[in-house]
């Protein structure tokens, strides 16, 4: 057993985290969620220089990581500094995508794309949840269907998040089968400026933006298709299973800031003439959050150690993860505000929007419940 | 032991409902159901609609111009109208400062200020809680010094709910700053347009402008508005607390809200079906039903104790503790039932009703709502308090 991080991912993190902690300061944030884009494009492209980006994708294609602890490793240090930059969307995800599922390569205008990416100067959004999809990850409605030359995307697709920064929407549509089954579904990319996208776009409560998006007969060229027709189940599974690990490392970060705060808070806020943190009643209670932090830790070092593995253990871990962390993540949160008092309920504190941040991931690709649910079905197989 | 009303309480509840039926504004009680705010209009029509039919105060004696209601048919009173999704009444004047007039007020201030209360001519807020006086009140350090037929008023308040609307606040003030801390404070009526009162916002996490500062720079105000006896405040803000307090539990409030979920979580669809289909959410839900059921009757059998005259102890807190954490479950659940829909900015929310792009309605303000609300284990006296309190009655004689 050794539980190190390598010399590199040390490195990555060290370098990260004094960046995020020099850079990365309230005010700067504040600035992000307020742009337009809904992100800092000074602060993306540093990230790129940093080689944040290509840690997060493979030799193969670019980057010179892509493993799950190396996306683990990143992920617990944009957590820890409550980032809204999106590095999930994009990078993650989008660049899981792009790469395919290891058995195929990419395609060499796939792979143009990826080095764009990892040089700080795409960004992607992946529309796929629709309104009767509720996290699971073959539910599509959406159709693509022939029409001579062309293909024909028409349905809706919710809560795109960065769909509206989007150079490219990677859009998940089905060619053939029923709602809910693996086989049918493709992916196409398609131009959030072409005819027939309709997309309307709202701030997230924890930063970021997002967009309703309407393919209203979409028509696109084949060529436009990710992979192979019909055969995008895997890609799309191997890709969330990428993307679930970066979030559940992400809220490892918060909820260690939010510890953090907490017991900073506890010792200096007076009341009844001592700190609060004299009060056993307080006290147990930030132990109770230490040790959750630890188990929420291990979770995310299984679930990062098994991205690689065959896709029913490496989503059997992962979806125990994200329950794990969907429970102690809100404990954590909630904790964290109740035991600051007043304070932590203000949008300027830090703490707010660290909570904000760790509850919110609950909403993204599945919460505790769904990710029980998960976790029993591969369970039994 | 009978658990049904008795045919008067029926019929009462019957004429609730009619009244509601007819005078509620299908506006104001859209705002309510959708979670979005309603200004000070929509507060100002509301109060004044209920004081037209003369069921502003159901608290108050009726010499006053109270109710005349009893405690049941108060319960039954809010419940419809948390049903019928109509809007809280602001409290501060009311429920607060009212009891408070009425019992340790002068003849003078009571002429004055109650009907204006009724007649919402005067909006009150409260001005309790400082920066470093929280839980710990009794530390607050705002200063009122005796000038002539004047107080001086310096120091700052925060927390301020609704502040921004009010024209009147109540203070407690160090009055005596060389007395033992509960001994020295006084009860303060000060009208908001008097110089040197600056209101500053503070936004809440989920956006919104609920709260403030409110500071007070040489602010003079004439010796009649103290209440009762100079450095006897103490007494009277505890009083104030107790009736803080009353519809703590907040059953109607949780009851609407859990129905919201239900309606939500029938929307919703996962694999092909309803949410409220699946079991595990639908467990979740049916704990949170079962725990509100049996805090109903916990909250009637407090409230049926106190008609026949018992003073409740202890039972007020743990109708906060527990009543709070219902209410708490359900605002999370509602954001459970939401799933992705729950990640947008309420108050940015998307689109008008007539957007084919908008979201299932009422899915946009449940996070906003389940974070707000994390305010209600940490005011009216935290829930920590809360458990001092109950543990020290209970464990006090023996330990
Ligand atoms: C099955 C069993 C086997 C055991 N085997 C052995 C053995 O082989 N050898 C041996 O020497 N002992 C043994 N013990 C004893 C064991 O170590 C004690 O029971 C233990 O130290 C607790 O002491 P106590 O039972 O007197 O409880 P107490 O110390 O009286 O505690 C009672 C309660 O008060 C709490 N409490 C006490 N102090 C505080 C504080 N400061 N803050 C907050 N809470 C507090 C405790 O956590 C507990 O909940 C055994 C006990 C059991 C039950
Ligand atoms: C949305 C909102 C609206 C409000 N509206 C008003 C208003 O209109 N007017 C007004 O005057 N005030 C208002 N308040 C203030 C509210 O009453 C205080 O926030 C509350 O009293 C807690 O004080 P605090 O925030 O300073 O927390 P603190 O007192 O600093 O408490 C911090 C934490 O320590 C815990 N703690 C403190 N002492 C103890 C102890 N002895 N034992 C165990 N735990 C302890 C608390 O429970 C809490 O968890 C409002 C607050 C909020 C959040």
């Amino acid at each position: 057993m050794n539980f190190q991080l390598t010399d590199e991912r040390q490195m990555l993190q060290d370098s990260l985290r004094r960046f995020l902690a020099d850079r990365y300061t309230v005010a700067a944030r504040t600035e992000a969620i307020a742009d337009p884009s809904g992100y800092s494009p000074a602060i993306w492209t540093q990230l790129a220089d940093l080689g944040v980006l290509g840690a997060l994708l493979p030799e193969a294609v670019g980057g010179y990581g892509g493993a799950g602890f190396d996306i683990a490793t990143v992920f617990e240090e944009l957590g820890r500094a409550g980032v809204v930059e999106p590095v999930l969307d994009s990078a993650v995800l989008c660049g899981a995508l792009l790469c395919g599922p290891g058995d195929a390569q990419p395609s060499p205008r796939d792979r143009e794309y990826l080095e764009r990416l990892v040089a700080g100067d795409l960004q992607l959004a992946f529309a796929h949840g629709e309104p009767t999809s509720r996290y699971e990850r073959t539910w599509v409605e959406t159709t693509a269907t022939g029409d001579g030359q062309d293909v024909v995307l028409t349905g809706r697709k919710t809560v795109v998040v960065n769909a509206e920064a989007a150079e490219l929407l990677i859009v998940s549509a089905r060619e053939g089968g029923a709602s809910g089954d693996r086989d049918g579904l493709s992916l196409f990319l398609v131009d959030p400026q072409a005819a027939g996208v309709r997309m309307q776009g709202s701030a997230l409560l924890a930063g970021g933006r997002a967009a309703e998006v309407e393919l209203d007969g979409v028509h696109l060229p084949h060529s436009a298709r990710l992979g192979t027709a019909g055969g995008a189940a895997t890609r799309i599974e191997t890709a969330l299973a990428a993307a679930e690990v970066a979030l559940a490392a992400e809220t490892l970060g918060a909820m260690e800031t939010a510890t953090r705060l907490t017991m900073d808070y506890l010792t200096t806020r007076q009341q009844f003439g001592r700190p609060i943190g004299t009060f056993q009643a307080l006290q147990h209670r930030v132990a109770e959050m230490l040790i959750e932090v630890e188990q929420a830790r291990s979770a995310v070092i299984n679930a990062a150690g098994h991205l690689e593995d065959t896709p029913q253990t490496r989503d059997r871990h992962v979806a125990a993860a994200r329950n794990l962390i969907g429970r102690t993540g809100r404990h954590i949160a909630e904790e964290a505000i109740q035991l600051h008092g007043g304070i932590a309920m203000t949008a300027e504190y830090e703490l707010a929007h660290i909570a904000k941040r760790i509850v919110m991931a609950e909403h993204r690709f599945g919460d505790a419940d769904t990710q029980m649910e998960r976790f029993i079905d591969l369970s039994a197989a | 032991m009978d658990l049904n009303y008795s045919t008067e309480d029926l019929a009462f509840r019957a004429e609730v409902r009619a009244f509601l039926d007819a005078k509620l504004p299908q506006d104001l009680s859209d705002a309510v159901r959708l979670g979005r705010g309603l200004g000070k209009e929509g507060h100002d029509r509301w109060h004044s609609i209920l004081n037209e039919q003369g069921w502003l105060a159901p608290t108050w004696p009726e010499e006053y111009g109270g109710c005349g209601w009893n405690a049941v048919q108060r319960h039954i009173f809010e419940e419809e109208c948390c049903r019928a999704h109509a809007p809280r009444i602001v409290p501060f004047g009311l429920t607060m400062l009212a009891p408070v007039l009425q019992k340790f007020g002068s003849d003078e201030q009571r002429a004055h200020f109650l009907p204006k209360i009724l007649s919402g001519e005067h909006w009150w807020c409260q001005g309790y809680s400082e920066p470093g006086a929280g839980s710990d009140l009794a530390s607050l350090r705002t200063r009122a010094v005796r000038d002539g037929d004047h107080y001086v008023v310096n120091g700052q308040k925060t927390w301020t709910t609704l502040g921004q609307y009010a024209n009147w606040i109540f203070c407690l003030v160090r009055t005596d700053p060389d007395a033992k801390q509960q001994e020295g404070i006084s009860f303060l009526l000060i009208d908001m347009d008097t110089p040197g009162i600056e209101v500053r916002p503070i936004i809440l996490l989920d956006g919104t402008h609920e709260v403030n500062e409110v500071w007070f720079t040489d602010v003079r105000v004439p010796v009649e508005n103290l209440v009762g006896e100079e450095n006897k405040g103490w007494t009277y803000a505890k009083y104030l607390l107790t009736h803080e307090r009353t519809n703590i539990a907040g059953v109607g409030f949780s009851q609407a809200g859990l129905d919201a979920v239900k309606r939500l979580a029938r929307q919703q669809i996962h694999r092909g079906r309803p949410l409220i289909e699946n079991p595990h959410f639908a467990a979740r839900l049916a704990r949170a039903e079962i725990d509100l059921m049996a805090m109903a009757t916990t909250n009637l059998r407090i409230i049926s104790a106190a008609a026949q005259g018992q003073a409740p102890g202890v039972e007020s807190s743990m109708l906060k503790v527990k009543g709070t954490e219902i209410r708490q479950e359900i605002n999370d659940l509602a954001r459970r039932a939401a799933g992705a829909y729950a990640l947008p900015f309420a108050a940015e929310a998307l689109a008008g009703d007539n957007s084919a792009l908008a979201p299932p309605e009422g899915s946009d303000t449940v996070a906003a709502q389940y974070f707000n609300n994390r305010k209600l284990s940490i005011f009216g006296g935290s829930n920590e308090i809360q458990k001092n309190i109950i543990a020290k009655v209970s464990l006090g004689g023996r330990t």
